[in-house]
């Protein structure tokens, strides 16, 4: 069964395929497999289950401002061309515009690359976070295999696509070979029933998920998000998840590709694609359930991820930055949330709101929406798209003694700036609440 | 085989204490990278390695960003392994891809403690002290090719040459 999607036709919902008998020994029945599993097999072209190594080659190679560092590895290879100029996908993100004359010289590096080995898809410093990109522009697709040099990979699986982080040299050289080893994951599914409250998000899910099981939960593993409440998750959502997964050790997380993946991507598909479920028997090595409804506003606090509170046990602390941005939740709709909140209100003089749409897609609709006009009404500061201070680069860096609340995905002792500064983690709904209050405080006080 | 000193650390050892993303694109030498690591993890690591040193530590060594300099920097300061419960996962494949064995031990790291005299036999798959023999799993073989290249890049080069010569 197919459909068309944009000017492609593509399988619809999706591989109704019986999966091909595997045999554990010699008595054991078939055993349905993940959507891991049916990736990685369909690229490695044979049967596979989760432990075994692979070698497959990539649809897409991602990397970011770290290419000018790719690019001095792949020199020492000793090859001249990359093998596959049209899989390299390349987004200047990370500290842009260039702040220093030193990153202006790796940017500058970078576009003579690209344009040394005709590589057709860049996207320069006015294009956004590339955790954002790569679906906007339809790179992120159900069935592709994507890794890239940055950690938050993982966030494609939001689309159904395997997608994981890689380091440097592995980045050069599967620009050099167009081949890259992977071992198959085991997976821990998360079943999600329930709705959330008002002001609670898919952040306070991810949260609350890896304060309750720890950073190291899903180690190594594949997380599949599944359950109702899954499939009642905008794509945006679904993003902000597979990309806190990585928050939770895993390989890569995903959602299973529906109906909404498909709506999502019917203009944004650059090219026909294969679109993998798992199997109702399929293997997975835990089983973890989480209700919605009873669910709170959560915040991480200082200093790793999983020192999850819910919002009640912090509120009341001095906050000096809010950022309202990321690859986690820097989207339209991460934006209207805080907005709703802003609306009407000032930013409290203590604080200092930044805000950076993830993409510049996103930050012309929200322009065009009036998001971005509440926001600067309120005192906010809109910044260009880009990592911005997440990474502790530019934009916004912490000075010893002060507190951050963020809507980004790590706050590791140090991240963005000052060893002695605090960041805590949290949705846009919480950031912008503690915005207005000059201390952490609990979103549904302002509905 | 060489023998070190233990330098012991606990759980979740992150890539930002063991290379602050502030020298990510800052400094691109291995004796400058040697210089700052594990800066914000002991501050007294840098300046007292000792080539063949082994790193002891808990769950999750690793865990964070992507950046190779947090396996890189140890390597260039000399570590011969780094031993612990787990590894996060970019960590782990990092570590084999820049030819620094990693090798995945409970019963080491309940074992061994700062300053202890150790060996490591990568081959029988065991780490040796005056407080006994510690086992661990070696590591498959499609990945210890690639340590024993000293790294992907040139188990990559190596491929890549043989290829050619034979076509």
């Amino acid at each position: 069964m197919t459909s068309s999607i944009g000017n492609f036709r593509v399988p619809l919902l999706i591989d109704k395929v019986p999966p091909a008998p595997i045999k554990w020994g010699s008595e054991e029945a078939p055993v349905g497999k993940t959507l891991t599993e049916k990736i990685l097999g369909f690229k490695a072209g044979k049967d596979v289950v989760a432990g075994e190594v692979v070698t497959v080659s990539p649809d897409y190679v991602l990397s970011h401002d770290n290419s000018a560092a790719i690019i001095q590895e792949f020199r020492k290879i000793g090859v001249r061309k990359v093998r596959a100029p049209e899989k390299i996908v390349i987004v200047l993100d990370h500290i842009v515009p260039a702040s220093e004359e030193k990153y202006a010289r790796n940017h500058k590096s970078i576009r003579e690359f690209v344009a040394e080995q005709g590589i057709p898809n860049f996207f320069d410093i006015n294009a956004g976070i590339c955790h954002q990109v790569l679906p906007e522009r339809g790179f992120a697709l159900p069935g592709k295999v994507i890794v890239g040099s940055d950690s938050h990979t993982p966030s494609y699986g939001a689309l159904g696509a395997f997608a994981t982080g890689i380091g440097r040299t592995e980045t050069a050289c599967t620009w050099a070979t167009d081949e890259i080893w992977l071992r198959v994951p085991e997976t821990m599914r998360i079943d999600l029933d329930g709705r959330p409250a008002p002001m609670v998000s898919a952040k306070d899910l991810s949260l609350k998920i890896i304060g309750d099981n720890g950073a190291e939960m899903a180690n190594y593993r594949a997380v599949e998000f599944a359950g109702p409440a899954a499939g009642d998750f905008s794509v945006g959502a679904r993003l902000t998840l597979a990309n806190m997964s990585a928050e939770m050790g895993a390989k890569n997380g995903y959602f299973a590709p529906d109906k909404k993946t498909l709506a999502w991507l019917r203009k944004r598909a650059r090219g026909p694609f294969r679109a993998f479920v798992s199997d109702a028997d399929a293997r997975y090595e835990s089983i973890l359930r989480y209700d919605l409804s009873g669910l709170e506003p959560q915040l991480a606090c200082p200093h790793t991820v999983d020192n999850v509170k819910p919002v009640g046990a912090v509120a009341g602390k001095p906050v000096n930055q809010v950022l309202i941005g990321t690859c986690t939740n820097g989207r339209l709709e991460d934006l209207d949330a805080a907005a709703r909140i802003l609306k009407g209100r000032k930013v409290h003089p203590r604080v200092r709101a930044l805000v950076i749409p993830a993409s510049w897609e996103v930050y012309r609709e929200a322009l065009k929406s009036g998001t971005l006009a509440v926001m600067a009404e309120a005192g906010c500061v809109i910044l260009n798209s880009g990592c911005g201070p997440c990474l502790g680069a530019h934009e916004g860096i912490m000075a010893s003694g002060e507190v951050c609340v963020s809507t980004s995905n790590r706050n590791f002792q140090g991240r963005m700036g000052s060893r002695d500064s605090e960041i805590y983690l949290a949705s846009p709904a919480t950031a912008a609440a503690s915005a207005v209050a000059g201390e952490i405080a609990d979103p549904r006080k302002f509905s | 085989m060489s023998k070190g000193h233990v330098w012991k650390y606990g759980d979740n050892v992150n890539t930002d204490v063991l290379y602050p993303g502030r020298y990510t694109y800052q400094i691109l030498k291995p004796e400058e990278m040697a210089k700052h690591a594990c800066e914000d993890l002991d501050p007294q690591f840098a300046a007292n390695v000792r080539p063949g040193d082994v790193i002891v530590a808990g769950k999750n060594f690793g865990c964070g960003s992507s950046r190779e300099q947090a396996a890189a920097c140890l390597k260039y300061a000399g570590v011969q392994a780094v031993v612990a419960r787990s590894f996060a996962r970019i960590y782990f494949r990092n570590a084999i891809n820049l030819g620094l064995p990693v090798i995945q031990s409970e019963e080491a790291c309940a074992a061994l403690e700062k300053g202890d005299e150790v060996e490591i036999d990568f081959a029988r798959g065991e780490i040796r002290s005056a407080r006994g023999v510690h086992r661990f799993l070696p590591l498959p073989e499609s990945v210890l090719g690639i340590l024993e290249a000293g790294g992907l890049l040139e188990y990559t080069k190596k491929k890549l040459a043989a290829s050619a010569a034979k076509a």
